[in-house]
């Protein structure tokens, strides 16, 4: 999408301003200061009683602390209101609410069908969706508007679930020509710095360097192309990643090994929404807070037990949860 | 995605320019007994040649246009309106600041004399019919390497010449061979003695500037026993608005122990006609080895051919196309084996963008008598949008016992997950689909000299950059 001139020229200033805001952010983060400052909002209920009796709540009595932080939180997350998704006019996600402030990491989780994957591909613009209410901003923006080449750029990171194979392009090309097309028109990457931060990623993740010349996904292994995906969110530094079912089809070596590199990454800079199915990533990255996705929406929220507790009661007990039937 | 295409306003800007005509010699439109007579006067043919030149007329004017089997679009070239020789008449020079000023800016603006003193052993440049530079590097001159226009070669270097000239493609080949041999001019005479390896490639740069015009070139190259050789040629012409027809004739004739790499990069405007004729000889333990890219022209008709006449002797076709709209790139190879234990390979890769068309013809031919032959062939196409087309048509004959054939043929397309990945990380939809077709070619551009990959993929970008909506 061609953006008009004087945006271009309003939107550096406007960035810079809001990269200052981001660092204060930051270092309210690592201070201690900021909890829970626009914290998602309560799953709905079926009963206030059941939500007081709920010690896994977020405590939301801190949110007053201080309104200002509330216009930092706004510019430093990933926003999405009352999404709707639908495809071929099916409803798959339906009134989604979801906040993913910079420097947490949110786990989502769902039976199968209950549209995480959905979810993750409209985030990242796949234009076989069609969004039919609601919106998504991403530090204030409105993602919904980008292209996905645009939302890429500016901070968007979505590991696939299956990463589509490339031939005949080597992941060193690959990557350098994503990262060449971060950079302004006329400059060059430096080739020599690319290689020494390639090469310092890919011994973090445990990949063997004869990986960079092998072409992108083609031929490798599940373990391998999970690691290949964290390398490149490794590489791109983005502001917001989506890992979708980033475990699946992971033995626990690989898992461990993806895992150390997430964690590795995890700072005050990159808000994770971390998309599974099974409690067993969750031993190895811990989320700062867990949601239950059921039928398109999310039925419950809370700090990281209540994936254990999940894990104990099933999807079922989720759904009873839900203030209308997540299937009619 | 978007899926509708509009692969129009690409970007020929380094090729599509030319300059007002100051020709001196003008055979006039149409083509008939004065024309090759005109020529054939004009450049103070002997009378072999005439005679050569006679027999290609009525050659040409026997055959019918192979449109029982070709393309119907061939029926669009009038005949009548071409023009078949055009020349400034003026001598081949042997430095740039003899070419006259016109010509020499136009080459100029093409980078040849720059690629002359970066890379190449040596360097002839032909305008329309003639060649207006020909040098060689002085070391390579030493060794006795000729390289020198076609009618140089004819007139100072008849022994050589006569031998071989007209033999690996004779004038009845095909109706495009005759013609040509009718109104040849211009093209590459080379010679390489026995041994004698040139190091760095001669470099040949065929530029059409006239409109309603033919070209015509005929080159010639013999690599003596044990000697090696790397030829380059490139072509471009503006973009006119009336066909233009480019129709060459190319033999190799690689002896004993000989290595002939002939290496094409053309980059023809959207209405250019491009037929053209190309075979190499290779006799005992020789090797020819084509490599073929071809980008724009409204309609190429070329598979370059390898006769294996001798034992051991090697054959190798390495061809990429790429057909834009509006635009039908019918390319192949032909592998002849008329000796034991010789050994061919073919790779093709095509790529078909918008409504343009791909075709891949081969023929693998191995008689009964042959002992332990083997080819190897592999075609891939890549189809850009749901309108592209490709076609295969392989014919494969071989008999006997001893001898090993591999066919092995692939189509795909770039999909929609595929682009969609790579937006995901950054890249644009034109430049994520220009990275695909690159990853596509790209095993077989590594085996190019890397002057010409480089050239290569950039002329890929341009043309991808129009593709996508």
């Amino acid at each position: 999408m061609p953006v008009p001139r004087l945006s271009r020229c309003l939107w550096r200033p406007m960035r810079f301003c809001l990269s200052l805001l981001a660092r204060v952010q930051a270092a309210n983060w690592t201070l201690g200061l900021y909890h829970g400052v626009g914290r998602n909002p309560p799953a709905p209920r079926s009963s206030d009683t059941k939500r007081a009796r709920d010690s896994r709540e977020p405590n939301r009595s801190q949110i007053c602390r201080s309104d200002v932080y509330l216009l930092f939180a706004f510019m430093n997350e990933l926003n999405i209101e009352n999404l709707h998704i639908a495809v071929n006019g099916q409803e798959i996600v339906r009134g989604l609410t979801l906040r993913v402030p910079r420097g947490e990491v949110h786990a989502l989780m769902g039976p199968n069908g209950s549209g995480k994957s959905t979810l993750a591909k409209v985030l990242a613009g796949h234009p076989d969706y069609q969004v039919t209410a609601g919106r998504v901003l991403m530090d204030g923006e409105n993602l919904l508007e980008l292209e996905p080449d645009e939302r890429a750029r500016r901070g968007l990171f979505l590991a696939f679930q299956y990463p589509s194979e490339i031939p005949g392009v080597t992941i060193a090309n690959f990557l350098r020509a994503a990262l060449q097309s971060r950079v302004p028109e006329g400059e060059e990457l430096e080739a020599t710095d690319y290689y020494a931060k390639l090469y310092e990623k890919m011994e973090l993740l445990g990949m063997d360097r004869s990986f960079t010349s092998r072409a992108v996904n083609e031929g490798f292994s599940g373990g391998e192309k999970k690691r290949a995906e964290i390398l490149q969110l490794a590489m791109l530094e983005p502001k917001y990643a989506v890992l979708d079912e980033t475990d699946s089809g992971l033995d626990i070596d690989a898992l461990k090994t993806v895992a150390h590199g997430v964690n590795s990454l995890r700072g005050p800079d990159l808000g994770i929404l971390l998309i599974t199915h099974y409690q067993r990533l969750l031993n190895y990255i811990v989320p700062d807070y867990v949601h239950v996705m059921v039928g398109g929406r999310i039925v419950r929220s809370g700090r990281k037990e209540l994936a254990l507790e999940l894990e104990e009661r099933g999807y079922d007990w989720a759904r009873e949860g839900a203030v209308e039937p997540a299937f009619r | 995605m978007k899926t509708e295409t509009s692969a129009v306003n690409i970007d020929r800007s380094k090729g599509d320019f030319f300059y007002p005509e100051a020709h001196v010699r003008d055979a006039g439109a149409g083509l008939s007994e004065r024309t090759v007579r005109y020529i054939s006067d004009v450049k103070e043919d002997p009378d072999w040649v005439r005679e050569f030149r006679l027999r290609g007329l009525k050659t040409f004017l026997e055959k019918p246009l192979p449109t029982h089997w070709a393309s119907k679009d061939l029926e669009a070239i009038d005949f009548d309106k071409i023009r078949y020789y055009l020349s400034p008449g003026t001598e081949t020079k042997r430095s740039w600041e003899e070419v006259p000023d016109d010509i020499k800016r136009t080459f100029e603006r093409l980078g040849i004399p720059e690629q002359e003193r970066k890379f190449l052993a040596g360097v002839e440049a032909q305008f329309d019919s003639e060649a207006v530079y020909s040098n060689i590097k002085k070391a390579v001159g030493e060794q006795g390497v000729i390289f020198v226009g076609s009618t140089e070669g004819l007139k100072n270097y008849p022994e050589i010449f006569r031998k071989w000239f007209g033999k690996v493609i004779p004038i009845a080949d095909n109706k495009f061979s005759a013609l040509n041999s009718a109104v040849f001019s211009g093209g590459s005479f080379i010679y390489v003695p026995p041994g004698v390896k040139v190091k760095h490639p001669l470099q040949a740069y065929f530029r059409i500037n006239a409109e309603n015009f033919g070209q015509f070139e005929r080159t010639l190259i013999i690599a003596d026993e044990g000697s090696e050789v790397t030829y380059m040629e490139g072509c471009t012409a503006p973009k006119f608005n009336t066909p233009t027809l480019h129709s060459a004739v190319v033999e190799l004739v690689a002896l004993k122990g000989a290595k002939i790499q002939y290496i094409t990069v053309q980059n023809w405007a959207s209405n250019v006609f491009n037929l053209v004729t190309k075979r190499g000889l290779a006799q005992e333990n020789a090797e020819v080895k084509w490599i073929d890219c071809n980008i724009g022209s409204r309609l190429t008709m070329k598979y370059p051919s390898v006769i294996m006449k001798g034992r051991k002797a090697r054959g190798e076709v390495l061809s990429i196309a790429l057909a834009n709209d509006g635009q039908h790139q019918d390319t192949g190879a032909k592998m002849i084996h008329a000796a034991d234990e010789t050994t061919s390979n073919i790779i093709s890769k095509s790529i078909s963008i918008g409504k343009g068309r791909a075709t891949y013809r081969g023929l693998v031919h191995v008689p009964k008598h042959l002992k332990n032959c083997k080819n190897n062939t592999e075609c891939d196409a890549l189809l850009i949008n749901s309108t592209s087309r490709t076609d295969t048509y392989p014919a494969i004959t071989v008999r006997g016992t001893g001898n090993a054939v591999q066919h092995e043929a692939s189509v795909s397309q770039v999909s929609a997950e595929q682009i969609f990945y790579m937006q995901q990380r950054g890249l644009s939809e034109a430049q994520a689909m220009s990275l695909s077709v690159n990853g596509f070619v790209n095993d077989l551009v590594r085996q190019f000299p890397m002057e010409y990959s480089v050239e290569l993929k950039r002329l890929i970008e341009l043309e991808m950059e129009g593709s996508v909506g």
